[in-house]
This record gives structure tokens, C-alpha cells and sequence, in this order.
């Protein structure tokens, strides 16, 4: 009888449990295949959005220089670049928390990150040299701990932003290795147990602030939404 | 943390593609040799059958059964019917009593309750070569017996399931059930090949009387008899096979709560049977049921439950996010992200390639299963995704306890168990 059962199992049907492992193993690798190709999709799309920011703000930088005395009117390539800031920060905060190495999300991050201080140094000439209001909010997190806080504090910003299209928001990862961002730490004190920690309008604000907070020690600025109109004119 | 669960879930995914694999090969391997037959067939010989009929609360069905039997296209002088009352306390006793006029019919009461004791009750009263049963809420197809019988012109075929189908669906439920029995013909019939079916369903399973001479009566078995049976024959080396043209009409579910203890009942018993055979895994002399059947069987009920925690995983993640946006900016029912919409955001990790893999081949087998056993025709339907989306919901529910009340109730079972084996010792083989 026992026979009978020894023969369901021939050497042949040893050979198609290790066939069928093989295309097993082939469709992991298909659909490790297909993520990697996707993930590098993404990964390029954000080096375009990043390789246009930098156009856009060494442009805009050049223009400064090149104009600065004669009309303050010229930048308003600058609106558009608020957009881009924060839909770039969007998909590197995805990038982080999604991509199976955080190096190339680490690599744009610390790109991305010199291209926000720029912008911010640039803005700060315009302000100064046209009397402009922009305001903006330098906004430091951590991802070295668990910081419900700076979840919050996100969902605040991101909620501020789409109530002031115009309003810059900076945010910055404060255990990012990059000399800039030390530099710019230093410059405002911030220190890693105060986290998430503001800087409004030059302002310094530690912990959670609400969008109400945020709005009385900003009051100029409801007045940017309509500013640049204002202005040109 | 994390990474043990991925490294979890790729095991588990593995496995469970793997096992989807096995059984597209084996269809591929084997495709020419699946027989569908319309027409009506004659056999050389027709040799002498008895189907036992157990009733337990069965007055409204059972006639519907019996005269499906009597309408079957076999010799009238080589079918017996045995219709066996077990303990019913309706009418269905009365309701029998009117059919001992036909000679082909014979009725029997069964005290004991248990559907075992019915089977077990109409076995012993069974002269004939071959016996089979049939639930009292399943009918049969004119055709199915004499195709059943066909198989058995091979001397080593020991016992021939049929294909179940559901019988009139009428709500989306029993849509949905009509698709997983699709898919289970194209299961069953691939492990008919593999010579590893784990089950010889209540309805209509046909055996060689020898059988149960060689292997034993019926046993309880955690409510699920019918696959104790297939795996003792297993045991023994007795070969299984599948009919996928002997067409069984059954009861479905109609309700969720009825479909979940049906279903806590088959997976608890599956639990249990397969504890009580746990000697068959992974052991090449017991061939295919214990290297692949029964393996895969755990791998489903595993994966599943795996699936369950990772989406309550998932889910708590997203609620915990959304009280933490609500905390900070009120709550908003539209999600309030700017970005929902954008491709950029859709995951395009592996796991989701894998998962859309594994839908894909159970996609795929659902559809051999539906050209298998109907021929040429419509196959893609839309209860193909109903049958996925209320499956996945629910099925880890019900794996879930069956789980539970198998672990829970391993002592119980085991004291009945021995007093089984007290008091049928000849059974214990």
C-alpha cells in the first residue's frame, strides 16, 4: 500500500517543488524589480522638482543682483516658489518614511535643505531692500525620537499654508548633518530638547504653537495675501 | 519591530505564492486531462450504490434531496437510498415514513446524535460495492453519479468527490461563496492530481464499501467527519479523486452569522483534524497531503490572520495620525491633505507588488476553476471582486476564532476523543 503513495512522490516530483520555489523566487525578484523602478521614478521626480527650485532661485538671486537698485517689482517668479518649497517637503517627508534606504531621501533632504536657506537669505534681501512684508516661519523638527509634537506641529503649518498661499515655510530637520543648517541652529539658539521650535518673523517660539498662536505673533500676516497686488501696483 | 514584521511577511507571502504556484504548474502539467462531459454517458458496468441520506431538522429539504436521488440516470435495481433521522425534532420523521413505499428507498432512525452516528447508522446497513452520503440541503445533477462511477475504473481510485456548487444565489453573499466554490474546484481538483485531497465532502462523496472495512466506520471529528475520512484514507494510502463534472447543488449561507459558524466549524475542524494527523507532515511516505496539502492549509490560515493584524497595524497608524491632525488643526472629514490624489504618493513598495501577485493567481485559479468545471463561457464576473473584498474582511474573523476555539478546546476534544476510542476500539487504527 505503501507503495502506492511512495509513487506520488517521485525524484520527478522533487524536481517541480524546487521549479516552482524558482519562479516563486522569480516573481519576488519581479516585484522587488518593479518597486525599485518605481521608487526611482519618484527619487527623479524629486530631483527635477529640486534641480527647478535651485534654477528658480538662482535666477531670482541673479535678477536681484542685477536689478536690485533700479525696481523691486521683478520678482514675481518668487510667488510660484512657495508652492514648490512645501510640495517638495511634502515628498521628502514621504521619501523618509517610505523608501527602503533613507539615504537618497537623506541626500535630497540635505540638498533640499541648503536650497531653503538660500531662498530664505534671498527673501530677507528683498524684504530689506523693497520694504516688502513677506513673512515667513523657520520650522525646526526632530526625527532622531518619536516627536508627536513636531507631527502636530506640521499638520499646523501645512493647514497655515494653505490658508496664506504666500507664506514661506522653512522647515528644518535638526539632526540633519550639513554645516549650513548648524550654522543657521546656532544663529538662533535652537536647542534639541525644545523641540518643535518656531522661528516667526525672527521670532522664537519653543513647543507646540496652534494656528491661533501663530496668527497673534504674526499679524502682518493675513496682509501678505494681498500684498504683492498692493505693491506692484 | 517593524522589520520582524516585514521579515514576517515576506516569509508568509512566500509561501503563500509559492503555494499558488504549485497549483498553476499542476493545471498547466495536467490541463489536458480535466474531462468535462455534457452529454449523457453509458458505462460498461454499473455496479451496486448505496447513498446514505442523514437528516437532522431536514422536513422542508429533504424530499427535494431524495427525488433529485430518484431522479438520477443509474439503473433503478443498482441504487439503494438509505435516508437515516438523527434525532430530529421536527417533522422530518413523519415526512420519511411516506417514502418506504418506493422499494428503492429504505428509512432508518438514529438516536445518537452526531452525523457520524447517522452515517455510521446507514454503513452498517449497506450491502452494496459502493456508498456515499448526501447532505439533506444539497441535491444532485442527473448526470453526476454515472460520471462519479467512471472514475472508478481505476482499481486504485478509492473514493471520487464531486464539484459543489452553490445552488441559486440570491444575495451578494451567496454570490460571493458561488465564487470561492470556483475557485475550491480548481483547489480540489489540482490536489486530485497531486493525489493530496484533504476533505471527501458531505455532499456526495462516493467510496468503495472496502473503504470502511479497511479503515473504519465514521468518527467524530470535530463536526467535520468528512475530512477525518480523507485524511485516514490518506494515512492509508487509499487514493482520492475528483469528478469536476458530477455537479452538487448545495444550501449556502444567506446571512454573515451563518456563514461565519459554518466556517468557524470547517476551519476548527481543519485545525483539529490536522492536529490529530499531525503525523503526516512533512513526511514523503504519506506522499503529497503531508508535504503540500496540509502545509498549505496552515499557510492560508496564517497569512490570513498575518493580513488581519496588518491591517489593524495600518489602521491604527492612520487613526492615530488623524487624531494627532485633529489635535492640532480640528478635525476634517475630507482628510485634509493636500496631496491625497497625487500618483506620487501611492506606495510602491514591494509588498504591494507581491500582494497585487497573489490576488492575481487567486484571481487566476478562481478561473480555471470556473472554466474547469462549466466548459466554454462566460468566466469574469463581477462576483469575482464582491467574493475578494468580502473575503478578505471576513475571513480573518472567522480564522481567527476557529484558532482560538481550537487552542482553547484542545482538553475537551481530547477526553471525548479517548472516550471515543473507549468505546469503538476496533476503530482505532
Amino acid at each position: 500500500m505503501e507503495t502506492n503513495i511512495e509513487k506520488n512522490l517521485k525524484k520527478n516530483d522533487w524536481f517541480k517543488y524546487i521549479v516552482v520555489f524558482v519562479i516563486t523566487l522569480g516573481l519576488f525578484a519581479t516585484a522587488g524589480g518593479l518597486s525599485n523602478f518605481f521608487t526611482n521614478k519618484k527619487i527623479q521626480t524629486m530631483r527635477d522638482i529640486q534641480d527647478k527650485l535651485s534654477t528658480d532661485i538662482l535666477s531670482s538671486e541673479t535678477q536681484f543682483t542685477l536689478l536690485s537698485e533700479l525696481s523691486c517689482s521683478q520678482n514675481d517668479g518668487q510667488e510660484n516658489l512657495s508652492d514648490e518649497l512645501s510640495d517638495m517637503a511634502q515628498k521628502i517627508e514621504y521619501s523618509e518614511s517610505n523608501f527602503k534606504t533613507n539615504e537618497t531621501a537623506t541626500e535630497l533632504k540635505r540638498y533640499y535643505t541648503i536650497l531653503e536657506i538660500k531662498d530664505y537669505l534671498l527673501m530677507k534681501k528683498i524684504n530689506e531692500r523693497c520694504g516688502q512684508k513677506r513673512s515667513s516661519i523657520l520650522y525646526f523638527y526632530t526625527t532622531a525620537e518619536n516627536c508627536t509634537e513636531c507631527t502636530k506641529q506640521g499638520f499646523v503649518l501645512t493647514e497655515l499654508r494653505k490658508k496664506y498661499p504666500d507664506l514661506r515655510v522653512y522647515s528644518f530637520d535638526y539632526n540633519l548633518d550639513l554645516s549650513a543648517l548648524r550654522a543657521l541652529i546656532k544663529i538662533y539658539k535652537i536647542e534639541d530638547t525644545k523641540l518643535p521650535a518656531l522661528i516667526v518673523n525672527e521670532k522664537k517660539v519653543t513647543g507646540f504653537s496652534t494656528i491661533e498662536e501663530i496668527e497673534k505673533i504674526l499679524p502682518k500676516v493675513k496682509a501678505t495675501k494681498v500684498l504683492p497686488k498692493t505693491q506692484n501696483n | 519591530m517593524a522589520s520582524v514584521f516585514g521579515i514576517l511577511f515576506y516569509i508568509v507571502s512566500f509561501l503563500a505564492v509559492y503555494v499558488q504556484v504549485f497549483l498553476l504548474v499542476t493545471f498547466f502539467e495536467n490541463r489536458k486531462k480535466i474531462i468535462i462531459r455534457k452529454d449523457a454517458i453509458t458505462l460498461n458496468e454499473y455496479p451496486t450504490v448505496t447513498i446514505i441520506v442523514p437528516c437532522y431538522n431536514e422536513e422542508k429539504t429533504v424530499l427535494n434531496t431524495i427525488d433529485s436521488l430518484l431522479e438520477l440516470d443509474y439503473p433503478k435495481d443498482r441504487l439503494e437510498i438509505i435516508v437515516v433521522d438523527n434525532a430530529s425534532k421536527d417533522g422530518t420523521w413523519n415526512v420519511l415514513q411516506n417514502l418506504e413505499k418506493n422499494s428503492q428507498i429504505r428509512i432508518f432512525q438514529e438516536k445518537k446524535v452526531g452525523k457520524h452516528n447517522a452515517l455510521n447508522k446507514g454503513l452498517e446497513n449497506t450491502q452494496t460495492e459502493f456508498v456515499g452520503c448526501l447532505d439533506a440541503d444539497s441535491t444532485v445533477h442527473p448526470e453526476s453519479l454515472k460520471r462519479i462511477m467512471s472514475y472508478f475504473v481505476n482499481e486504485d481510485t478509492m473514493a471520487v468527490a464531486p464539484s459543489i456548487v452553490v445552488r441559486n444565489p440570491k444575495n451578494i453573499l451567496q454570490y460571493a461563496q458561488r465564487a470561492e466554490y470556483d475557485m475550491a474546484h480548481y483547489n480540489k481538483k489540482m490536489l486530485a492530481f497531486l493525489g493530496g485531497i484533504h476533505v471527501t465532502p458531505g455532499p456526495f462523496s462516493i467510496f468503495r464499501k472496502t473503504v470502511f472495512d479497511k479503515i473504519g466506520i465514521y468518527r467524530k471529528a470535530h463536526h467535520t467527519e468528512d475530512q477525518e475520512i480523507a485524511l485516514r484514507m490518506q494515512k492509508n494510502g487509499l487514493k482520492i479523486d475528483h469528478c469536476p463534472d458530477a455537479y452538487v447543488y448545495t444550501g449556502s449561507p444567506n446571512s454573515i452569522p451563518k456563514l461565519y459558524r459554518q466556517r468557524v466549524r470547517w476551519i476548527y475542524g481543519f485545525i483539529r483534524n490536522a492536529f490529530d494527523y499531525r503525523e503526516l507532515f512533512f513526511r514523503p511516505k504519506y506522499g503529497t497531503i503531508g508535504i503540500f496539502t496540509l502545509p498549505s492549509g496552515i499557510i492560508s490560515i496564517t497569512g490570513t490572520i498575518f493580513l488581519l493584524f496588518f491591517s489593524f497595524t495600518r489602521l491604527y497608524e492612520y487613526v492615530a495620525k488623524k487624531v494627532l491632525e485633529s489635535q492640532a488643526v480640528g478635525f476634517h472629514i475630507l482628510g485634509g491633505n493636500l496631496f491625497s490624489f497625487n500618483l506620487f504618493f501611492l506606495s510602491t513598495k514591494a509588498f504591494v507588488f507581491i500582494s497585487i501577485i497573489l490576488y492575481i493567481l487567486v484571481v487566476a485559479g478562481l478561473l480555471n476553476g470556473r472554466k474547469m468545471i462549466y466548459g466554454r463561457g462566460k468566466y469574469t464576473s463581477w462576483d469575482i471582486p464582491v467574493f475578494l473584498v468580502i473575503y478578505s474582511v471576513l475571513a480573518p474573523i472567522w480564522l481567527l476564532k476557529a484558532v482560538y476555539n481550537a487552542i482553547t478546546s484542545h482538553e475537551a476534544s481530547w477526553s471525548n476523543e479517548r472516550d471515543y476510542l473507549i468505546e469503538n476500539p476496533v476503530q482505532n487504527k
